[in-house]
C-alpha cells in the first residue's frame, strides 16, 4: 500500500518547484529556471504515472446510494477544525486520469515555452507551476472549502500569465483585457459556488447541529427539492462558465488568442477539464435529484454549444481563437455526456476531456510554433505553407483530422461513445449533436486549406520543427492514436467511478 | 494460412509509414518500388489466401481473426475482427488487383511530380483503409475503414493544393460524404440500441428474429444504412460530389472513384442484406436511388466536355445499376457488376489518363479528335473499355449488365428492369460520342495534332492487363452463394430475349450516337439551339441543378451566419454589462464636482425625498 502522503507531495513538488525556479532566477539566471521547471515536471509526471500503474482503481470515489465512497488513496488532516474543515484528499480512477493528463500537458507546456519565454523567466515557471500544482489539488480535495480555495488560486497564476507574458495580438483587445475577462467571468461565477457551498454547509449544520465541509458528510444531507435545485445551479453556473458552455463562452477566445503557447496549453488541455470533473465528482453525486430533472436543459447548451462553436470556429481568423472555439464545440460533447449519464456517455465524456486536452493542448504547441516563424497567427495572411515546411503542415493535420473525429485518433472514441450512450436518453440531442461532426469537417478543412494549400505567398523555406518540437508533438500524436485504437486502460481506469455515478444518477431518475 | 490475412493491410500500412516519414526525401524509383511494391506484396497474398479459401474452404465459408477488442464500455464492445469470406474475398481482388495495376501506373502518370512519395503514401494509406473497411467484421471498424477511404479520398482529390479549386473539390468530397456517414453513425445507434452488437453477423442473425418484416425500427435502420452508402458512392442526393472530385490525379479517379472507394456503398448493403430485406420499403428506395440516379446521371454525361467528368457521371450512372440491382435483390449480380465495372473502368480511367498526359494535361474533348491513328494502343484499349460500358457482348460488362436486367425482369422488378433498359441507351449514347469525338474526326487542337504517346511497362502493362480483364472477367465466377442469397428462375428462355434485347438497345445507342456525332453533327447544334432543347442541355450542363441548389439552401445561408455573426453576438450582449457599468460610473462620477453648492443642493433635495417618502 503506497503512503498516502503522496498525494501531498503531487501537490506541493509543483509549488516548490515552481518557487525553485524563481529563486534560480534571481541566483543564476535564465536557464536555471527552465531545467529546474523541467525537471519538477519529469518528477511529478513519473511520479503520477508510477501511482497509475501500480494503484488499483477498481473502487469508485463516487458512492453508489447507501455506500460510501472507496479511495484508492486517502489522505486527511486537520485544518480548521471550528468549521469541519480538513485538508482531505483523495484518488480514484476519474481524478488519476486527470492528473496524468495535467501533468504530461504541464511537462509541454514547460517544453514548448523554452524559447518562447525570454522576459521573468523565473516568475513565469512560478505562475505556471502553480497553476499546474493547483489543478491537480483541485482533482484531489474531496473537502469543499480546500477546493474551493484551489479552484479560486489557479485563477490568479493564469491571470499573470496572460497579463505579463501574453501576446497583443493585433485586432484584439490587448492582454490585459483578456486577462481581465478571464478573471472576471470565473470569479463571479466561482461567487455563485462558494454561496452554494455555503449554502449545503448550512443546511448540513440545521439538520446536524455539526459544521462541515467534508464531501463524504455532505454527499448525505437531505434536502428540500427547492434547496437542492438551487445550489445546485450555483454550482452548475461555476462549472458551466470554467467548461465554457455558450452563452458563457466568450472569456475563452479572448484568454487564447493573447495567452502564451503555455498558457493556452495549460486552459484548453487542462482548465477547462477541471470544470468537467467539477459536475462528475460534486455536481451530480451532490445534487442528483436536481441534476436528473436539470439534465434536459444542460444536454440542449451542449447541443448549442457544438453547433454554435462550430459555426463560430469556421468564421475566425486568428488560428489560436479558432482552436479555442472548437473547444466550445467539444466541450458541448463533454456535457451532454455527463448528463446523459449512461456508462458509456460518461466514459465517452472522460475519453473526450483527454483526447480534447492532448489535441487542443498540440494543436495550441503549432500555433505557437507557426507564429515564432511567421509572426501572424493571422488565416489571412498564411496560405501555402505545405510547401515551406517539411514536418510541420502534416502534423498539424493530423491534429486537425482528431479534432473533426477521424476514426483511430482518440477524440473519435469519446465522442461515439458519447453519442451511443445518449441515444437513449434522448434521440434528439444525440442527432442535433451528430451534426456537429460535419460541422467538425467543415471548420478543420477550411483552416487546413487557409493556412497550408493553396498558392504560397512566398517560396522562402521556413525553418522546421526542431528535435525538441518534434519530440512533444510526436509524443502526443503517439498519445491519441492510442486512444484511438485501445482505449481500453483509460476506460478501465476510470470505469469504476463511471459506473457508480450511472448508478447513482440513474436512481435519482436521471438518464434513459 | 489463412492467418495471414493481417498481412493484406501490413504491407500498405508499412509503405504509408516509410513514404510518410520519408516527406521528399525519397527519389521517384524507391519511392515507387515501396509504394507499388506494398500493394503487390499485398495483391499476392490476396491471391494466395484466395487459392487457400477456395481449395479448402473454412468451415461456414468464412474465416474470422479477431485481432483485438476496440473497447469495452457497458456492454458495448466492438472488436477489431478480421472476416474472409467470398464477398470479402472479392472486393479484396478487386482492391489489391486492380488497386496494384493503377499503382504501376501511377509510378508512370506521376513522374516528375513534386510530391511524388506523398501521392504514394496516400494511395497506400487508401488501399488500407479500404482493406478495413471490407474486412471489418464489426460495423464499427467497418465504420473506422469508411471514413478512413473518405479521408484518403480528401487528400488525394486535393493532392495538388496549390490550386485553391482542388481544394474546394476535396472539401466538398469529405463534407458531403460526412453528411451520408453521418446518418450511418445514427444507423449504428440505432442497430446497438435495438440488437445490442455491432457485428455484423450477429446483427444478421438477431435483427430477423427480434424484427418482423416491414417494421418501422428495421426500415429506419435500413434507411440510415442507406444514407451512408448513397454519400459514399454518390448517389441521389449525395451525388454531387464525384464530378468535382475529377480534380485530383487520373489514377486516383480510376483508383477512389471507379474502382474502388465509390462502389463501398454496394458493398455495405450487400453486407447487411438480411437488414434490407427486412424492410420491402428501404430495399424499393435503393432500386429506385439506383434508377434516378442511373438515369439522370446518363443525361449528364451527355452534355458533359470534360473527359474525365464524362466518365464520372458515368460511374455514378453506373453505381446506379448496382443499387438497382440490390433493389431488386439480384445481389450477386451487384457485386458482379461492382468487380466488371472495376475492371472497365479503371481501364478507362487509366486510358484516359494516358489521352490526357499525351494532349499535356488537355481534358476537353472538344480539343482532341483524330487520336485513334496517332495512339492507336490507347485507342484500342479505351475502345475496349467502352464496350464493356455499353455491354457489348463478350466482355465482362455483358454478363453482369445483363445478369442485373434479367433478374429485375424475373424478380418482378418490371419498372426498375425498363429504367435500366433506358439507362442502357443512355450508355450507349454518351460513350459513342465520348469515343467519336475523341478519337475520330479530325484533330480540334494544335496538341491534337501532335500528341506524346507515353509508353514503358509501367504505362503498357496496367492497360493491356485491364483491357484483357474488361473482356474476359465476365467468365470469373464469383462463389458468392455462401453469402448471399441467390433466386433460381426456371424461364431461362426469357433470359436470352432479355439478352438480345439489351445487346440491340445498346447497339441502337452506339448507332444513334454515331449518326449525330459523326455524320451529321450539325443536328446536335440545331436540337440544341431549339428552345426546349437549350434550357435541357443547360439543365443536364449542370447536372439537374443540384449543386446550385444545395449552394442556395445550405451553404450560402451557413456563410451569411458565420460572417454577419463572426463577433460572437453572445460576446456583444454580455459586453452590454461592462459598458452600463461604465455608463453608471460615468453618471455617478459627475456628480463628484467638487463643488459646495452642488453638494449642499443635493443634501438639501436627499432630504426632501426622504422626508416625502416617509411622510406620504
Amino acid at each position: 500500500m503506497t503512503d498516502p502522503i503522496i498525494l501531498v507531495w503531487l501537490i506541493a513538488i509543483p509549488f516548490i518547484g515552481g518557487l525553485l525556479s524563481w529563486i534560480g532566477e534571481l541566483a543564476g539566471g535564465i536557464t536555471y529556471p527552465r531545467w529546474i521547471a523541467l525537471g519538477t515536471m519529469v518528477l511529478v509526471l513519473f511520479l503520477s504515472i508510477w501511482l497509475w500503474l501500480s494503484g488499483d482503481y477498481s473502487m469508485s470515489g463516487i458512492a453508489v446510494p447507501g455506500a460510501e465512497p472507496q479511495w484508492a488513496l486517502e489522505f486527511q488532516a486537520p485544518w480548521i477544525e471550528r468549521f469541519g474543515i480538513s485538508v482531505h484528499l483523495g484518488l480514484d480512477g476519474l481524478s488519476m486520469l486527470l492528473i496524468v493528463l495535467t501533468n504530461l500537458l504541464g511537462l509541454m507546456a514547460v517544453a514548448c515555452s523554452w524559447k518562447e519565454i525570454g522576459r521573468y523567466v523565473g516568475f513565469f515557471h512560478l505562475n505556471l507551476l502553480w497553476n499546474l500544482g493547483g489543478v491537480v489539488a483541485v482533482f484531489l480535495a474531496l473537502d469543499l472549502f480546500l477546493f474551493f480555495f484551489f479552484w479560486e488560486m489557479m485563477l490568479v497564476p493564469m491571470y499573470f500569465l496572460i497579463a505579463i507574458w501574453g501576446h497583443n495580438a493585433p485586432g484584439g483587445k490587448g492582454r490585459i483585457y483578456a486577462a481581465t475577462k478571464f478573471f472576471i467571468f470565473t470569479q463571479a461565477s466561482g461567487l455563485l459556488m462558494l454561496l452554494a457551498i455555503l449554502g449545503i454547509v448550512w443546511v448540513t449544520h440545521q439538520a446536524t447541529g455539526a459544521w462541515s465541509f467534508d464531501y463524504e458528510v455532505l454527499l448525505k444531507t437531505e434536502m428540500s427539492d427547492e434547496v437542492q435545485y438551487l445550489l445546485m445551479l450555483g454550482f452548475f453556473v461555476a462549472f458551466m462558465v470554467k467548461l465554457p458552455v455558450v452563452p458563457f463562452h466568450s472569456w475563452l477566445p479572448d484568454a487564447h488568442s493573447q495567452a502564451p503557447t503555455a498558457g493556452s496549453v495549460d486552459l484548453a488541455g487542462i482548465l477547462l477539464k477541471t470544470a468537467a470533473y467539477g459536475l462528475m465528482r460534486f455536481g451530480l453525486p451532490l445534487f442528483p435529484e436536481a441534476s436528473a430533472s436539470f439534465a434536459p436543459v444542460a444536454m440542449w447548451l451542449g447541443c448549442v454549444g457544438i453547433v454554435y462553436g462550430a459555426f463560430m470556429t469556421f468564421s475566425q481568423n486568428d488560428v489560436k481563437r479558432l482552436v479555442a472555439y472548437s473547444s466550445v464545440s467539444h466541450m458541448g460533447f463533454v456535457l451532454i455526456g455527463i448528463y446523459a449519464g449512461t456508462e458509456a456517455a460518461l466514459q465517452g465524456a472522460v475519453i473526450t476531456m483527454i483526447a480534447h486536452g492532448i489535441s487542443a493542448g498540440a494543436l495550441f504547441i503549432l500555433c505557437g510554433e507557426v507564429y515564432e516563424r511567421l509572426h501572424t497567427r493571422d488565416l489571412r495572411e498564411m496560405g501555402g505553407l505545405w510547401s515551406r515546411f517539411p514536418y510541420l503542415p502534416p502534423i498539424v493535420m493530423f491534429f486537425c483530422l482528431a479534432a473533426l473525429g477521424l476514426p483511430g485518433l482518440g477524440n473519435f472514441v469519446g465522442e461515439f461513445l458519447v453519442l451511443i450512450g445518449t441515444w437513449n436518453v434522448d434521440k434528439s440531442v444525440t442527432i442535433v449533436a451528430a451534426t456537429g461532426l460535419i460541422f467538425a469537417a467543415v471548420y478543420s478543412l477550411m483552416m487546413i486549406q487557409r493556412a497550408f494549400h493553396g498558392p504560397a505567398k512566398s517560396d522562402e523555406k521556413l525553418e522546421d520543427l526542431n528535435r525538441r518540437e518534434v519530440a512533444t508533438v510526436m509524443s502526443l500524436m503517439a498519445l491519441l492514436l492510442w486512444l484511438g485504437v485501445y482505449p481500453q486502460p483509460v476506460l478501465d481506469t476510470s470505469a469504476a467511478a463511471m459506473q457508480a455515478l450511472h448508478v447513482l444518477y440513474a436512481a435519482a431518475g436521471g438518464g434513459p | 494460412m489463412l492467418d495471414l490475412l493481417f498481412l493484406t493491410f501490413t504491407f500498405p500500412i508499412l509503405g504509408f509509414t516509410i513514404l510518410a516519414f520519408a516527406r521528399g526525401r525519397l527519389a521517384e524509383t524507391p519511392a515507387a518500388i515501396v509504394g507499388v511494391g506494398s500493394i503487390g506484396l499485398s495483391a499476392l497474398t490476396v491471391l494466395l489466401l484466395g487459392f487457400e479459401f477456395l481449395r479448402n474452404p473454412p468451415v461456414d465459408h468464412a474465416w474470422t481473426q479477431v485481432l483485438w477488442t476496440w473497447m469495452n464500455v457497458d456492454g458495448f464492445a466492438p472488436r477489431f475482427a478480421l472476416r474472409l469470406d467470398a464477398l470479402s474475398l472479392t472486393m479484396l481482388g478487386v482492391i489489391t488487383g486492380v488497386g496494384f495495376f493503377i499503382h504501376l501506373f501511377a509510378s508512370w502518370y506521376m513522374r516528375g511530380d513534386d510530391g511524388y512519395d506523398r501521392y504514394f503514401s496516400y494511395m497506400n494509406l487508401f488501399v488500407a483503409s479500404m482493406i478495413f473497411l471490407v474486412l471489418g467484421d464489426n460495423l464499427l471498424f467497418l465504420y473506422f475503414g469508411w471514413e478512413g477511404v473518405g479521408l484518403c479520398s480528401y487528400l488525394l482529390i486535393g493532392f495538388w493544393y496549390k490550386d485553391p479549386a482542388n481544394g474546394a473539390a476535396a472539401r466538398k468530397a469529405f463534407v458531403v460524404t460526412r453528411v451520408g456517414d453521418t446518418f450511418m453513425a445514427v444507423g449504428l445507434f440505432v442497430l446497438f440500441h435495438e440488437l445490442g452488437t455491432l457485428e455484423i453477423q450477429e446483427l444478421l442473425v438477431l435483427a430477423p428474429q427480434k424484427w418482423a418484416v416491414g417494421s418501422n425500427i428495421a426500415t429506419i435502420a435500413a434507411l440510415l444504412l442507406l444514407g451512408g452508402a448513397v454519400g459514399k458512392s454518390a448517389q441521389l442526393p449525395l451525388q454531387t460530389w464525384l464530378p468535382d472530385a475529377m480534380a485530383g490525379p487520373t489514377p486516383v479517379s480510376a483508383l477512389i472513384h471507379a474502382a474502388t472507394m465509390v462502389t463501398a456503398g454496394v458493398y455495405l448493403i450487400a453486407r447487411t442484406h438480411v437488414l434490407f430485406e427486412l424492410s420491402p420499403f428501404a430495399l424499393q428506395m435503393v432500386g429506385w436511388v439506383g434508377a434516378i440516379t442511373l438515369l439522370m446521371a446518363g443525361f449528364t454525361a451527355l452534355t458533359q466536355t470534360d473527359i474525365k467528368r464524362v466518365l464520372a457521371y458515368s460511374t455514378m450512372s453506373q453505381i446506379g445499376y448496382m443499387f438497382l440491382a440490390l433493389g431488386a435483390g439480384a445481389w450477386s449480380a451487384a457485386v458482379f457488376h461492382l468487380m466488371t465495372h472495376a475492371f472497365f473502368k479503371a481501364l478507362l480511367f487509366l486510358s484516359a489518363g494516358a489521352v490526357i498526359l499525351a494532349m499535356h494535361h488537355e481534358q476537353d474533348m472538344f480539343r482532341m479528335g483524330g487520336l485513334r491513328k496517332k495512339i492507336p494502343f490507347v485507342f484500342w484499349v479505351f475502345v475496349i473499355g467502352c464496350a464493356g460500358l455499353v455491354a457489348l457482348p463478350p466482355t465482362s460488362g455483358f454478363f453482369s449488365k445483363d445478369e442485373i436486367l434479367w433478374e429485375a425482369w424475373a424478380n418482378g422488378h418490371k419498372d426498375l428492369y425498363y429504367a435500366g433498359l433506358v439507362g442502357a441507351f443512355m450508355t450507349a449514347l454518351y460513350t459513342g460520342r465520348m469515343v467519336f469525338i475523341t478519337f475520330f474526326g479530325k484533330p480540334l487542337s494544335e496538341q491534337a495534332e501532335h500528341p506524346h504517346p507515353g509508353h514503358g511497362i509501367a504505362h503498357s502493362l496496367p492497360l493491356a492487363v485491364l483491357a484483357v480483364a474488361a473482356v474476359l472477367g465476365g467468365f470469373i465466377h464469383l462463389p458468392l452463394e455462401s453469402v448471399l442469397p441467390q433466386a433460381t428462375h426456371a424461364d431461362v428462355s426469357a433470359k436470352h430475349t432479355i439478352e438480345l434485347v439489351s445487346v440491340l438497345t445498346g447497339l441502337a445507342g452506339l448507332a444513334l450516337s454515331a449518326f449525330l456525332f459523326l455524320r451529321a453533327p450539325g443536328l446536335v447544334d440545331a436540337l440544341a439551339k431549339n428552345p426546349i432543347g437549350a434550357v435541357l442541355r443547360k439543365t443536364w450542363q449542370n447536372a439537374w441543378w443540384f449543386d446550385w441548389t444545395y449552394d442556395l439552401v445550405f451553404k450560402r445561408p451557413f456563410l451569411w451566419f458565420t460572417r454577419v455573426n463572426a463577433k460572437d453576438g453572445f460576446d456583444v450582449a454580455i459586453g452590454f454589462i461592462p459598458l452600463s457599468l461604465r455608463a453608471l460610473y460615468g453618471v455617478a462620477a459627475r456628480t463628484q464636482t467638487g463643488q459646495i453648492r452642488w453638494y449642499a443642493m443635493s443634501i438639501v433635495a436627499g432630504a426632501v425625498l426622504v422626508l416625502g417618502v416617509v411622510l406620504l
